[in-house]
Protein backbone atom coordinates (compact mmCIF):
# COMPACT_ATOMS: atom_id res chain seq x y z
CA UNK A 1 0.00 0.00 0.00
CA UNK A 2 3.00 2.52 0.82
CA UNK A 3 4.95 1.16 -2.09
CA UNK A 4 1.99 1.75 -4.29
CA UNK A 5 1.38 5.24 -3.02
CA UNK A 6 5.31 5.83 -2.92
CA UNK A 7 5.37 5.04 -6.88
CA UNK A 8 2.70 7.14 -7.26
CA UNK A 9 3.90 10.44 -5.72
CA UNK A 10 7.34 9.59 -7.85
CA UNK A 11 5.74 9.38 -10.73
CA UNK A 12 3.46 12.61 -10.77
CA UNK A 13 6.65 14.40 -9.55
CA UNK A 14 8.86 12.58 -12.82
CA UNK A 15 6.43 13.44 -15.04
CA UNK A 16 7.84 15.59 -17.74
CA UNK A 17 6.13 18.16 -19.80
CA UNK A 18 4.96 15.84 -22.82
CA UNK A 19 6.15 17.76 -25.90
CA UNK A 20 4.57 15.08 -28.23
CA UNK A 21 1.04 15.78 -27.67
CA UNK A 22 1.78 19.68 -28.15
CA UNK A 23 3.20 18.24 -31.61
CA UNK A 24 0.47 16.24 -32.43
CA UNK A 25 -2.31 18.50 -31.83
CA UNK A 26 -0.44 21.94 -32.84
CA UNK A 27 -0.90 21.71 -36.85
CA UNK A 28 -4.37 21.23 -36.78
CA UNK A 29 -5.12 23.84 -33.72
CA UNK A 30 -3.07 26.05 -35.84
CA UNK A 31 -4.73 25.82 -38.97
CA UNK A 32 -8.43 25.56 -37.83
CA UNK A 33 -8.06 28.42 -35.59
CA UNK A 34 -6.03 30.57 -38.24
CA UNK A 35 -7.97 30.50 -41.10
CA UNK A 36 -11.86 29.34 -39.71
CA UNK A 37 -12.23 30.94 -36.48
CA UNK A 38 -10.06 33.81 -36.68
CA UNK A 39 -11.90 35.12 -39.57
CA UNK A 40 -14.91 34.07 -38.18
CA UNK A 41 -14.18 36.23 -35.12
CA UNK A 42 -13.11 39.12 -37.60
CA UNK A 43 -16.28 38.74 -39.78
CA UNK A 44 -18.28 39.43 -36.52
CA UNK A 45 -16.09 42.25 -35.67
CA UNK A 46 -15.90 43.59 -38.90
CA UNK A 47 -19.82 44.15 -39.12
CA UNK A 48 -19.68 47.11 -36.52
CA UNK A 49 -17.31 48.99 -38.87
CA UNK A 50 -18.42 50.79 -42.00
CA UNK A 51 -16.47 53.18 -44.65
CA UNK A 52 -16.86 56.38 -44.67
CA UNK A 53 -18.45 57.71 -48.36
CA UNK A 54 -17.05 60.46 -48.38
CA UNK A 55 -13.04 60.38 -46.57
CA UNK A 56 -12.96 56.26 -47.25
CA UNK A 57 -11.66 55.76 -43.64
CA UNK A 58 -13.21 52.64 -41.67
CA UNK A 59 -14.65 53.71 -38.49
CA UNK A 60 -16.74 52.16 -35.73
CA UNK A 61 -20.20 52.40 -36.21
CA UNK A 62 -21.67 50.01 -33.14
CA UNK A 63 -25.36 48.82 -34.33
CA UNK A 64 -25.62 50.71 -37.47
CA UNK A 65 -24.86 47.82 -39.85
CA UNK A 66 -27.74 46.33 -37.97
CA UNK A 67 -29.69 48.68 -37.66
CA UNK A 68 -30.08 49.53 -41.21
CA UNK A 69 -30.27 45.78 -41.98
CA UNK A 70 -33.11 45.55 -39.96
CA UNK A 71 -35.06 48.94 -40.26
CA UNK A 72 -34.14 50.19 -44.06
CA UNK A 73 -36.61 49.26 -46.18
CA UNK A 74 -33.89 49.24 -49.11
CA UNK A 75 -31.92 46.49 -47.23
CA UNK A 76 -34.70 44.63 -44.89
CA UNK A 77 -37.15 44.27 -47.73
CA UNK A 78 -34.76 41.66 -49.51
CA UNK A 79 -33.14 40.47 -46.55
CA UNK A 80 -36.90 39.36 -45.38
CA UNK A 81 -37.63 38.34 -48.69
CA UNK A 82 -34.13 35.92 -48.57
CA UNK A 83 -34.96 34.77 -45.02
CA UNK A 84 -38.41 33.53 -46.30
CA UNK A 85 -37.16 31.92 -49.14
CA UNK A 86 -34.41 29.83 -46.93
CA UNK A 87 -37.25 28.79 -44.88
CA UNK A 88 -39.28 27.68 -47.75
CA UNK A 89 -36.28 25.76 -49.19
CA UNK A 90 -35.23 23.69 -46.05
CA UNK A 91 -39.12 23.31 -45.51
CA UNK A 92 -39.33 21.44 -49.14
CA UNK A 93 -36.48 19.47 -48.01
CA UNK A 94 -37.87 18.50 -44.77
CA UNK A 95 -41.37 17.55 -46.27
CA UNK A 96 -39.77 15.93 -49.37
CA UNK A 97 -36.05 14.43 -49.27
CA UNK A 98 -36.10 13.45 -45.86
CA UNK A 99 -39.34 11.16 -46.13
CA UNK A 100 -38.42 9.88 -49.58
CA UNK A 101 -35.19 9.18 -48.46
CA UNK A 102 -36.51 7.03 -45.41
CA UNK A 103 -38.81 5.41 -48.01
CA UNK A 104 -35.76 4.12 -50.45
CA UNK A 105 -33.75 3.32 -47.34
CA UNK A 106 -36.85 1.26 -46.28
CA UNK A 107 -37.77 -0.56 -49.32
CA UNK A 108 -33.41 -1.43 -49.87
CA UNK A 109 -33.75 -2.88 -46.67
CA UNK A 110 -36.47 -5.24 -47.59
CA UNK A 111 -35.29 -6.09 -50.84
CA UNK A 112 -32.95 -9.14 -50.97
CA UNK A 113 -31.66 -9.39 -54.62
CA UNK A 114 -28.54 -8.49 -55.80
CA UNK A 115 -29.93 -5.28 -57.78
CA UNK A 116 -29.89 -3.53 -54.02
CA UNK A 117 -26.30 -2.27 -54.49
CA UNK A 118 -27.11 -0.60 -57.91
CA UNK A 119 -30.11 1.35 -56.45
CA UNK A 120 -27.48 2.31 -53.82
CA UNK A 121 -25.19 3.18 -56.40
CA UNK A 122 -27.58 4.83 -59.13
CA UNK A 123 -29.49 7.13 -56.46
CA UNK A 124 -26.54 8.15 -54.66
CA UNK A 125 -24.40 9.46 -57.48
CA UNK A 126 -26.26 12.62 -57.94
CA UNK A 127 -24.71 14.14 -54.55
CA UNK A 128 -21.35 13.65 -56.28
CA UNK A 129 -21.92 16.03 -58.66
CA UNK A 130 -20.88 19.72 -58.56
CA UNK A 131 -23.13 22.24 -58.34
CA UNK A 132 -22.09 23.58 -61.66
CA UNK A 133 -23.21 20.30 -63.31
CA UNK A 134 -26.39 19.80 -61.31
CA UNK A 135 -27.85 23.29 -62.42
CA UNK A 136 -26.79 23.16 -66.02
CA UNK A 137 -28.33 19.71 -66.46
CA UNK A 138 -31.71 20.92 -65.18
CA UNK A 139 -31.30 24.24 -66.50
CA UNK A 140 -30.87 22.89 -69.97
CA UNK A 141 -33.66 20.24 -69.27
CA UNK A 142 -35.76 22.88 -68.04
CA UNK A 143 -35.41 25.17 -70.62
CA UNK A 144 -38.32 25.82 -73.36
CA UNK A 145 -35.67 25.98 -76.13
CA UNK A 146 -34.81 22.31 -75.65
CA UNK A 147 -38.17 20.78 -75.78
CA UNK A 148 -36.68 17.45 -73.51
CA UNK A 149 -39.25 18.04 -70.29
CA UNK A 150 -42.02 19.19 -72.62
CA UNK A 151 -41.66 16.12 -74.68
CA UNK A 152 -41.34 13.79 -71.59
CA UNK A 153 -44.24 15.55 -69.67
CA UNK A 154 -46.32 15.43 -73.00
CA UNK A 155 -45.55 11.80 -72.77
CA UNK A 156 -46.93 10.62 -70.15
CA UNK A 157 -50.17 13.35 -71.24
CA UNK A 158 -49.10 16.18 -69.01
CA UNK A 159 -47.83 18.49 -71.56
CA UNK A 160 -50.28 21.28 -70.71
CA UNK A 161 -48.56 21.64 -67.66
CA UNK A 162 -45.44 22.31 -68.78
CA UNK A 163 -43.97 25.79 -67.70
CA UNK A 164 -40.43 27.30 -67.98
CA UNK A 165 -40.52 26.40 -64.25
CA UNK A 166 -36.81 27.98 -63.33
CA UNK A 167 -38.55 31.54 -65.74
CA UNK A 168 -41.24 32.04 -63.27
CA UNK A 169 -41.28 33.68 -59.85
CA UNK A 170 -44.38 31.40 -58.97
CA UNK A 171 -42.60 27.99 -59.49
CA UNK A 172 -38.61 28.89 -59.74
CA UNK A 173 -37.96 28.64 -56.02
CA UNK A 174 -39.74 24.66 -55.44
CA UNK A 175 -38.39 24.09 -59.08
CA UNK A 176 -34.56 24.67 -57.12
CA UNK A 177 -35.25 23.31 -53.97
CA UNK A 178 -36.75 19.53 -56.06
CA UNK A 179 -33.31 19.85 -58.29
CA UNK A 180 -31.33 20.36 -54.67
CA UNK A 181 -33.41 17.46 -53.08
CA UNK A 182 -33.11 15.50 -56.18
CA UNK A 183 -29.57 16.15 -56.01
CA UNK A 184 -29.07 15.13 -51.82
CA UNK A 185 -31.48 12.06 -51.56
CA UNK A 186 -28.29 10.23 -51.28
CA UNK A 187 -27.35 11.23 -48.08
CA UNK A 188 -30.40 10.39 -46.26
CA UNK A 189 -31.24 7.37 -47.50
CA UNK A 190 -27.12 6.30 -46.96
CA UNK A 191 -27.73 7.30 -43.35
CA UNK A 192 -31.16 5.64 -42.53
CA UNK A 193 -30.59 2.58 -44.73
CA UNK A 194 -27.69 2.51 -42.29
CA UNK A 195 -29.33 3.13 -38.87
CA UNK A 196 -31.96 0.24 -40.21
CA UNK A 197 -29.00 -2.37 -40.75
CA UNK A 198 -27.87 -1.95 -37.67
CA UNK A 199 -31.42 -2.62 -35.85
CA UNK A 200 -30.68 -6.07 -34.35
CA UNK A 201 -32.37 -9.07 -35.29
CA UNK A 202 -33.67 -10.13 -31.66
CA UNK A 203 -35.31 -6.71 -31.66
CA UNK A 204 -37.12 -7.82 -35.16
CA UNK A 205 -37.82 -11.19 -34.19
CA UNK A 206 -39.10 -10.34 -30.81
CA UNK A 207 -41.81 -8.21 -32.73
CA UNK A 208 -42.19 -10.84 -35.02
CA UNK A 209 -43.31 -12.95 -32.29
CA UNK A 210 -45.58 -10.46 -31.11
CA UNK A 211 -47.36 -10.62 -34.19
CA UNK A 212 -45.95 -6.80 -35.23
CA UNK A 213 -45.23 -7.12 -38.97
CA UNK A 214 -44.87 -5.31 -42.34
CA UNK A 215 -45.99 -1.42 -41.88
CA UNK A 216 -46.97 -1.33 -38.50
CA UNK A 217 -43.62 -2.97 -37.81
CA UNK A 218 -41.80 -0.50 -39.94
CA UNK A 219 -43.67 2.64 -38.15
CA UNK A 220 -43.93 1.38 -34.51
CA UNK A 221 -40.26 -0.15 -34.49
CA UNK A 222 -38.20 0.75 -36.81
CA UNK A 223 -38.63 4.11 -37.20
CA UNK A 224 -38.84 4.74 -33.51
CA UNK A 225 -35.39 3.06 -33.12
CA UNK A 226 -33.92 5.39 -36.31
CA UNK A 227 -35.41 8.93 -34.94
CA UNK A 228 -31.71 9.81 -33.64
CA UNK A 229 -30.61 9.19 -37.16
CA UNK A 230 -33.37 11.43 -38.70
CA UNK A 231 -32.40 14.33 -35.70
CA UNK A 232 -29.03 13.76 -37.44
CA UNK A 233 -30.04 14.40 -40.83
CA UNK A 234 -32.72 17.04 -40.10
CA UNK A 235 -30.01 19.21 -38.58
CA UNK A 236 -27.48 18.77 -41.26
CA UNK A 237 -29.98 19.56 -43.96
CA UNK A 238 -30.32 22.78 -42.02
CA UNK A 239 -27.31 23.81 -42.01
CA UNK A 240 -26.63 22.49 -45.32
CA UNK A 241 -29.90 24.79 -46.75
CA UNK A 242 -29.31 27.56 -44.80
CA UNK A 243 -25.91 27.88 -45.92
CA UNK A 244 -26.24 27.40 -49.86
CA UNK A 245 -25.52 29.38 -52.52
CA UNK A 246 -23.73 27.18 -55.76
CA UNK A 247 -27.53 26.00 -57.13
CA UNK A 248 -28.88 29.07 -57.32
CA UNK A 249 -25.58 31.05 -58.28
CA UNK A 250 -25.51 28.26 -61.15
CA UNK A 251 -29.03 27.87 -62.40
CA UNK A 252 -30.38 31.97 -62.22
CA UNK A 253 -26.85 33.94 -61.59
CA UNK A 254 -26.68 36.26 -58.65
CA UNK A 255 -29.15 38.14 -59.14
CA UNK A 256 -31.10 34.95 -58.22
CA UNK A 257 -34.05 35.94 -60.55
CA UNK A 258 -36.95 35.86 -61.84
CA UNK A 259 -37.15 39.22 -60.19
CA UNK A 260 -35.28 37.91 -56.49
CA UNK A 261 -37.62 35.30 -56.07
CA UNK A 262 -35.09 32.56 -55.48
CA UNK A 263 -32.81 35.06 -53.50
CA UNK A 264 -31.50 32.71 -50.80
CA UNK A 265 -29.20 33.92 -47.42
CA UNK A 266 -26.23 32.85 -49.28
CA UNK A 267 -26.98 34.66 -52.56
CA UNK A 268 -28.03 38.12 -51.04
CA UNK A 269 -24.39 37.80 -48.94
CA UNK A 270 -22.65 36.95 -52.22
CA UNK A 271 -24.00 40.16 -53.67
CA UNK A 272 -24.14 42.55 -50.71
CA UNK A 273 -20.01 41.38 -50.28
CA UNK A 274 -18.95 41.76 -54.28
CA UNK A 275 -21.77 44.05 -55.04
CA UNK A 276 -23.82 44.13 -58.50
CA UNK A 277 -24.52 46.13 -61.39
CA UNK A 278 -25.95 49.16 -59.44
CA UNK A 279 -24.20 48.99 -56.14
CA UNK A 280 -20.64 48.86 -54.86
CA UNK A 281 -19.95 46.21 -52.85
CA UNK A 282 -20.29 46.82 -48.97
CA UNK A 283 -18.29 44.05 -46.77
CA UNK A 284 -19.14 45.83 -43.87
CA UNK A 285 -22.77 44.96 -44.46
CA UNK A 286 -21.67 41.50 -46.31
CA UNK A 287 -19.98 41.09 -42.72
CA UNK A 288 -23.46 41.66 -40.79
CA UNK A 289 -25.52 39.33 -42.79
CA UNK A 290 -22.75 36.73 -42.77
CA UNK A 291 -23.08 37.54 -38.80
CA UNK A 292 -26.75 37.21 -38.69
CA UNK A 293 -26.68 34.08 -40.89
CA UNK A 294 -23.94 32.80 -38.31
CA UNK A 295 -26.98 33.35 -35.44
CA UNK A 296 -29.70 31.60 -37.04
CA UNK A 297 -27.40 28.33 -37.74
CA UNK A 298 -26.59 28.30 -34.28
CA UNK A 299 -29.48 28.94 -32.83
CA UNK A 300 -30.58 25.73 -34.95
CA UNK A 301 -27.95 23.36 -33.91
CA UNK A 302 -28.53 24.83 -30.32
CA UNK A 303 -32.23 24.20 -30.45
CA UNK A 304 -31.06 20.57 -32.00
CA UNK A 305 -28.87 19.60 -29.47
CA UNK A 306 -30.70 20.74 -25.91
CA UNK A 307 -34.73 19.97 -27.17
CA UNK A 308 -34.41 17.22 -29.56
CA UNK A 309 -31.28 14.78 -28.92
CA UNK A 310 -32.23 15.31 -25.30
CA UNK A 311 -35.97 14.14 -26.03
CA UNK A 312 -34.83 11.31 -28.16
CA UNK A 313 -34.07 8.33 -26.52
CA UNK A 314 -30.97 6.28 -27.54
CA UNK A 315 -31.94 2.72 -27.45
CA UNK A 316 -28.70 0.71 -26.64
CA UNK A 317 -28.43 -1.69 -29.81
CA UNK B 1 -52.24 -19.33 -45.26
CA UNK B 2 -48.31 -19.34 -45.58
CA UNK B 3 -48.21 -19.21 -49.32
CA UNK B 4 -50.54 -16.39 -49.30
CA UNK B 5 -48.17 -14.88 -47.30
CA UNK B 6 -45.38 -15.73 -49.37
CA UNK B 7 -46.93 -14.63 -52.26
CA UNK B 8 -47.90 -11.39 -50.54
CA UNK B 9 -44.40 -11.38 -49.91
CA UNK B 10 -42.99 -11.56 -53.39
CA UNK B 11 -45.67 -8.82 -54.60
CA UNK B 12 -44.42 -6.10 -52.02
CA UNK B 13 -41.16 -7.11 -52.88
CA UNK B 14 -42.06 -6.71 -56.95
CA UNK B 15 -43.64 -3.25 -55.66
CA UNK B 16 -39.88 -2.28 -53.92
CA UNK B 17 -38.38 -2.91 -57.05
CA UNK B 18 -40.71 -0.69 -59.35
CA UNK B 19 -40.23 2.15 -57.20
CA UNK B 20 -36.03 1.91 -56.85
CA UNK B 21 -35.96 1.27 -60.62
CA UNK B 22 -38.37 4.27 -61.00
CA UNK B 23 -36.10 6.67 -58.08
CA UNK B 24 -32.50 4.95 -59.57
CA UNK B 25 -33.95 6.37 -63.57
CA UNK B 26 -34.43 9.58 -62.18
CA UNK B 27 -31.04 9.92 -60.75
CA UNK B 28 -29.44 8.92 -63.84
CA UNK B 29 -32.10 10.36 -66.56
CA UNK B 30 -30.14 13.81 -66.62
CA UNK B 31 -26.54 12.72 -66.31
CA UNK B 32 -27.36 9.98 -69.01
CA UNK B 33 -29.03 12.88 -71.60
CA UNK B 34 -25.94 15.31 -70.89
CA UNK B 35 -23.80 12.13 -72.27
CA UNK B 36 -25.53 10.98 -74.91
CA UNK B 37 -26.40 14.37 -76.41
CA UNK B 38 -22.82 15.68 -75.99
CA UNK B 39 -21.59 13.22 -78.91
CA UNK B 40 -24.03 14.36 -81.17
CA UNK B 41 -24.97 17.48 -84.12
CA UNK B 42 -26.97 20.61 -83.05
CA UNK B 43 -30.04 19.18 -85.15
CA UNK B 44 -29.88 15.92 -83.56
CA UNK B 45 -29.93 17.70 -79.99
CA UNK B 46 -32.75 19.78 -80.48
CA UNK B 47 -34.64 16.95 -82.43
CA UNK B 48 -34.08 13.98 -80.95
CA UNK B 49 -32.52 14.32 -77.58
CA UNK B 50 -33.82 11.41 -76.07
CA UNK B 51 -32.01 8.83 -78.84
CA UNK B 52 -28.70 7.68 -78.76
CA UNK B 53 -25.97 8.87 -81.12
CA UNK B 54 -25.85 7.23 -84.62
CA UNK B 55 -23.39 7.10 -87.05
CA UNK B 56 -25.74 9.87 -89.07
CA UNK B 57 -25.51 12.12 -85.79
CA UNK B 58 -22.58 11.87 -84.12
CA UNK B 59 -20.11 14.85 -83.82
CA UNK B 60 -17.78 15.57 -81.87
CA UNK B 61 -16.98 18.95 -82.51
CA UNK B 62 -18.18 20.03 -78.95
CA UNK B 63 -15.59 18.53 -77.13
CA UNK B 64 -12.95 19.91 -79.91
CA UNK B 65 -14.59 23.27 -78.84
CA UNK B 66 -13.76 23.03 -75.42
CA UNK B 67 -10.41 21.39 -75.86
CA UNK B 68 -9.29 24.08 -77.84
CA UNK B 69 -11.10 27.04 -76.19
CA UNK B 70 -11.27 26.51 -72.58
CA UNK B 71 -8.03 25.73 -70.51
CA UNK B 72 -9.83 22.98 -69.41
CA UNK B 73 -6.72 20.43 -68.92
CA UNK B 74 -5.37 22.97 -66.24
CA UNK B 75 -8.48 23.73 -65.01
CA UNK B 76 -8.31 19.90 -64.25
CA UNK B 77 -4.82 19.84 -62.53
CA UNK B 78 -5.59 22.75 -60.66
CA UNK B 79 -8.77 20.91 -58.97
CA UNK B 80 -6.54 17.88 -58.33
CA UNK B 81 -3.64 19.47 -57.21
CA UNK B 82 -6.17 21.72 -54.77
CA UNK B 83 -7.80 18.56 -53.91
CA UNK B 84 -5.10 16.60 -53.40
CA UNK B 85 -2.87 18.45 -50.83
CA UNK B 86 -6.23 19.35 -48.51
CA UNK B 87 -6.76 15.40 -48.49
CA UNK B 88 -3.22 15.00 -47.47
CA UNK B 89 -3.34 17.92 -44.98
CA UNK B 90 -6.63 16.95 -44.02
CA UNK B 91 -5.37 13.14 -43.33
CA UNK B 92 -2.14 14.03 -41.71
CA UNK B 93 -3.06 16.84 -39.33
CA UNK B 94 -6.39 14.99 -38.40
CA UNK B 95 -4.90 11.66 -37.67
CA UNK B 96 -2.33 13.81 -35.62
CA UNK B 97 -4.78 15.70 -33.78
CA UNK B 98 -7.22 12.51 -33.46
CA UNK B 99 -4.47 10.75 -31.66
CA UNK B 100 -3.71 13.78 -29.29
CA UNK B 101 -7.18 13.90 -28.25
CA UNK B 102 -8.06 9.95 -27.82
CA UNK B 103 -4.75 8.55 -26.62
CA UNK B 104 -3.38 11.41 -23.87
CA UNK B 105 -5.10 12.46 -21.00
CA UNK B 106 -4.60 15.82 -20.56
CA UNK B 107 -6.12 19.08 -19.06
CA UNK B 108 -8.29 20.85 -21.15
CA UNK B 109 -8.44 18.15 -23.20
CA UNK B 110 -12.63 17.82 -23.55
CA UNK B 111 -12.58 21.43 -24.17
CA UNK B 112 -10.33 21.04 -26.98
CA UNK B 113 -12.27 18.29 -28.80
CA UNK B 114 -15.46 20.71 -28.45
CA UNK B 115 -13.67 23.49 -29.92
CA UNK B 116 -12.85 21.28 -33.12
CA UNK B 117 -16.05 20.02 -33.26
CA UNK B 118 -17.26 23.59 -33.35
CA UNK B 119 -16.34 23.47 -37.02
CA UNK B 120 -18.60 20.73 -37.24
CA UNK B 121 -21.43 22.47 -37.11
CA UNK B 122 -20.73 25.88 -38.51
CA UNK B 123 -20.00 26.47 -42.28
CA UNK B 124 -16.43 28.06 -42.67
CA UNK B 125 -18.17 29.82 -45.45
CA UNK B 126 -19.43 32.98 -43.02
CA UNK B 127 -16.09 33.79 -41.80
CA UNK B 128 -15.46 34.37 -45.77
CA UNK B 129 -14.77 38.33 -45.33
CA UNK B 130 -12.18 37.71 -42.73
CA UNK B 131 -10.58 35.25 -44.62
CA UNK B 132 -10.52 37.08 -47.72
CA UNK B 133 -8.81 39.86 -45.89
CA UNK B 134 -6.08 37.06 -44.24
CA UNK B 135 -5.56 36.36 -47.77
CA UNK B 136 -4.84 39.94 -49.11
CA UNK B 137 -2.54 40.66 -45.86
CA UNK B 138 -0.72 37.42 -46.68
CA UNK B 139 -0.44 37.79 -50.50
CA UNK B 140 -1.81 34.15 -50.74
CA UNK B 141 -5.19 35.60 -53.59
CA UNK B 142 -4.79 33.74 -56.26
CA UNK B 143 -2.68 30.89 -55.31
CA UNK B 144 -3.60 27.06 -54.86
CA UNK B 145 -2.32 27.67 -51.35
CA UNK B 146 -5.06 30.17 -49.82
CA UNK B 147 -7.83 27.48 -51.71
CA UNK B 148 -5.95 24.59 -49.91
CA UNK B 149 -5.71 26.29 -46.90
CA UNK B 150 -8.84 26.96 -46.48
CA UNK B 151 -9.99 23.26 -47.17
CA UNK B 152 -8.22 22.04 -44.40
CA UNK B 153 -9.79 24.18 -42.04
CA UNK B 154 -12.86 23.07 -43.43
CA UNK B 155 -12.02 19.48 -43.18
CA UNK B 156 -10.53 19.19 -39.80
CA UNK B 157 -13.13 19.02 -38.00
CA UNK B 158 -15.36 16.39 -39.00
CA UNK B 159 -11.90 14.14 -39.73
CA UNK B 160 -10.86 14.52 -36.14
CA UNK B 161 -14.26 13.66 -34.82
CA UNK B 162 -14.36 10.43 -36.85
CA UNK B 163 -10.87 9.60 -36.30
CA UNK B 164 -11.01 10.02 -32.53
CA UNK B 165 -13.98 7.03 -32.78
CA UNK B 166 -12.04 5.09 -34.68
CA UNK B 167 -8.31 5.67 -32.78
CA UNK B 168 -10.32 4.48 -29.40
CA UNK B 169 -11.23 1.05 -30.87
CA UNK B 170 -7.19 0.52 -31.44
CA UNK B 171 -6.10 -1.98 -28.61
CA UNK B 172 -4.49 -0.18 -25.93
CA UNK B 173 -2.63 -3.17 -25.57
CA UNK B 174 -0.62 -2.99 -28.94
CA UNK B 175 0.41 0.36 -27.69
CA UNK B 176 1.87 -0.51 -24.29
CA UNK B 177 3.75 -3.44 -26.16
CA UNK B 178 5.45 -0.93 -28.26
CA UNK B 179 6.16 1.57 -25.52
CA UNK B 180 8.04 -1.32 -23.43
CA UNK B 181 9.68 -2.33 -26.52
CA UNK B 182 11.29 1.23 -26.55
CA UNK B 183 9.14 3.30 -29.45
CA UNK B 184 8.64 6.89 -29.15
CA UNK B 185 5.24 7.79 -29.16
CA UNK B 186 5.53 9.39 -32.61
CA UNK B 187 6.81 5.87 -33.75
CA UNK B 188 3.49 3.94 -32.04
CA UNK B 189 1.50 6.81 -33.83
CA UNK B 190 3.03 6.39 -37.04
CA UNK B 191 4.07 2.92 -37.19
CA UNK B 192 1.32 1.44 -34.96
CA UNK B 193 -1.93 3.10 -35.62
CA UNK B 194 -1.87 4.91 -38.67
CA UNK B 195 -1.76 1.52 -40.84
CA UNK B 196 -4.75 0.09 -38.57
CA UNK B 197 -6.60 3.15 -38.97
CA UNK B 198 -6.51 3.29 -42.73
CA UNK B 199 -10.48 2.17 -43.20
CA UNK B 200 -11.44 5.21 -41.41
CA UNK B 201 -8.53 7.38 -43.05
CA UNK B 202 -10.33 6.03 -46.86
CA UNK B 203 -13.96 7.27 -45.02
CA UNK B 204 -12.68 10.91 -44.12
CA UNK B 205 -11.15 11.12 -47.37
CA UNK B 206 -14.18 9.91 -49.61
CA UNK B 207 -15.91 12.85 -46.99
CA UNK B 208 -13.63 15.35 -47.78
CA UNK B 209 -13.13 15.05 -51.04
CA UNK B 210 -16.60 15.72 -52.59
CA UNK B 211 -17.07 19.18 -51.10
CA UNK B 212 -13.81 20.56 -52.01
CA UNK B 213 -13.66 18.76 -55.58
CA UNK B 214 -17.20 20.49 -56.25
CA UNK B 215 -16.70 23.45 -54.01
CA UNK B 216 -17.55 27.20 -55.94
CA UNK B 217 -17.56 29.51 -53.48
CA UNK B 218 -14.18 29.93 -52.30
CA UNK B 219 -12.15 29.37 -56.21
CA UNK B 220 -14.80 32.49 -56.93
CA UNK B 221 -13.64 34.71 -54.44
CA UNK B 222 -9.97 33.85 -52.98
CA UNK B 223 -8.95 32.41 -56.32
CA UNK B 224 -10.63 33.16 -59.50
CA UNK B 225 -7.21 34.24 -61.55
CA UNK B 226 -7.36 31.83 -65.27
CA UNK B 227 -3.94 30.15 -63.73
CA UNK B 228 -5.89 29.13 -60.36
CA UNK B 229 -9.24 27.97 -61.57
CA UNK B 230 -10.36 24.98 -60.56
CA UNK B 231 -12.42 22.54 -63.26
CA UNK B 232 -15.79 23.37 -61.22
CA UNK B 233 -15.29 27.38 -61.84
CA UNK B 234 -13.67 27.02 -65.07
CA UNK B 235 -16.85 25.07 -65.90
CA UNK B 236 -19.47 27.45 -64.39
CA UNK B 237 -17.46 30.32 -66.36
CA UNK B 238 -17.12 28.50 -69.49
CA UNK B 239 -20.92 27.46 -69.78
CA UNK B 240 -21.36 31.52 -68.95
CA UNK B 241 -19.26 32.40 -72.69
CA UNK B 242 -20.82 29.73 -74.90
CA UNK B 243 -24.48 29.80 -73.89
CA UNK B 244 -25.29 29.66 -77.35
CA UNK B 245 -23.09 27.02 -78.28
CA UNK B 246 -25.14 23.90 -76.74
CA UNK B 247 -22.49 21.39 -78.13
CA UNK B 248 -19.61 23.27 -76.62
CA UNK B 249 -21.37 23.13 -73.27
CA UNK B 250 -23.20 19.55 -73.02
CA UNK B 251 -19.24 18.92 -73.78
CA UNK B 252 -17.57 20.54 -71.10
CA UNK B 253 -20.36 19.10 -68.57
CA UNK B 254 -20.13 15.70 -70.01
CA UNK B 255 -16.30 16.69 -69.37
CA UNK B 256 -16.96 17.91 -65.69
CA UNK B 257 -18.94 14.74 -65.33
CA UNK B 258 -16.36 11.91 -66.46
CA UNK B 259 -13.84 12.09 -64.03
CA UNK B 260 -16.48 12.02 -61.31
CA UNK B 261 -18.04 8.68 -62.44
CA UNK B 262 -14.93 7.17 -63.34
CA UNK B 263 -14.16 7.95 -59.73
CA UNK B 264 -17.30 6.96 -58.06
CA UNK B 265 -17.09 3.65 -60.38
CA UNK B 266 -13.89 2.46 -58.65
CA UNK B 267 -14.56 3.58 -55.20
CA UNK B 268 -18.37 3.07 -54.75
CA UNK B 269 -17.97 0.00 -52.70
CA UNK B 270 -15.78 1.62 -50.43
CA UNK B 271 -17.60 5.35 -50.50
CA UNK B 272 -20.67 2.79 -49.09
CA UNK B 273 -19.12 1.11 -46.72
CA UNK B 274 -17.92 4.39 -45.47
CA UNK B 275 -21.14 5.45 -45.33
CA UNK B 276 -22.88 2.33 -43.91
CA UNK B 277 -19.94 2.02 -41.38
CA UNK B 278 -20.83 1.26 -37.99
CA UNK B 279 -23.62 -0.99 -39.44
CA UNK B 280 -21.33 -4.70 -39.75
CA UNK B 281 -23.71 -6.74 -41.16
Amino acid sequence: MELEQDLMVSERKKKPFRWHVLVFLAPAVIVYTMIMILPLAETLRFSFFQRDTITQAISFVGLENYIKLFFDPYWVEPFLNSLWNNCYFFLIHMLVQNPIGILIAALLSMVHLPGKKLYRIAIFMPTLLSFVVVGFVWKLMLSPLWGVSKGLMKSVGVGSWYLPFLGKEETALTTLSLISVWQFIGIPMMLIYAALLSIPDEVIEAAECDGVTGISQFFKIKLVLILPTIGIISILTFVGNFNAFDLIYTTQGPLAGPNFSTDLLGTILYRTFYGQQLQPGDPNMGAAIATVMFFIILTGVAIYLFFIQRKLTRYEM
Amino acid sequence: MAISRARRNRIAELGAHVILLTFAVIALFPVLLILINSLKTKKAIFRQPLEFPTSETLDLVGYSTVLQQGNFPLYFWNSLFVTGASLCLILLFGAMAAFALSEYRFRGNRLMGLYMALGIMIPIRLGTVGILRLMVTTDLVNTHWALILVYTAQGLPLAIFILSEFMSTVSSDLKSAGRIDGLSEYSIFFRLVLPLIRPAMATVAVFSMIPIWNDLWFPLILAPAEHTKTLTLGAQVFVGQYSNNWNAILAAMALAVIPVLILYTLFSRQLIRGLTSGAVK
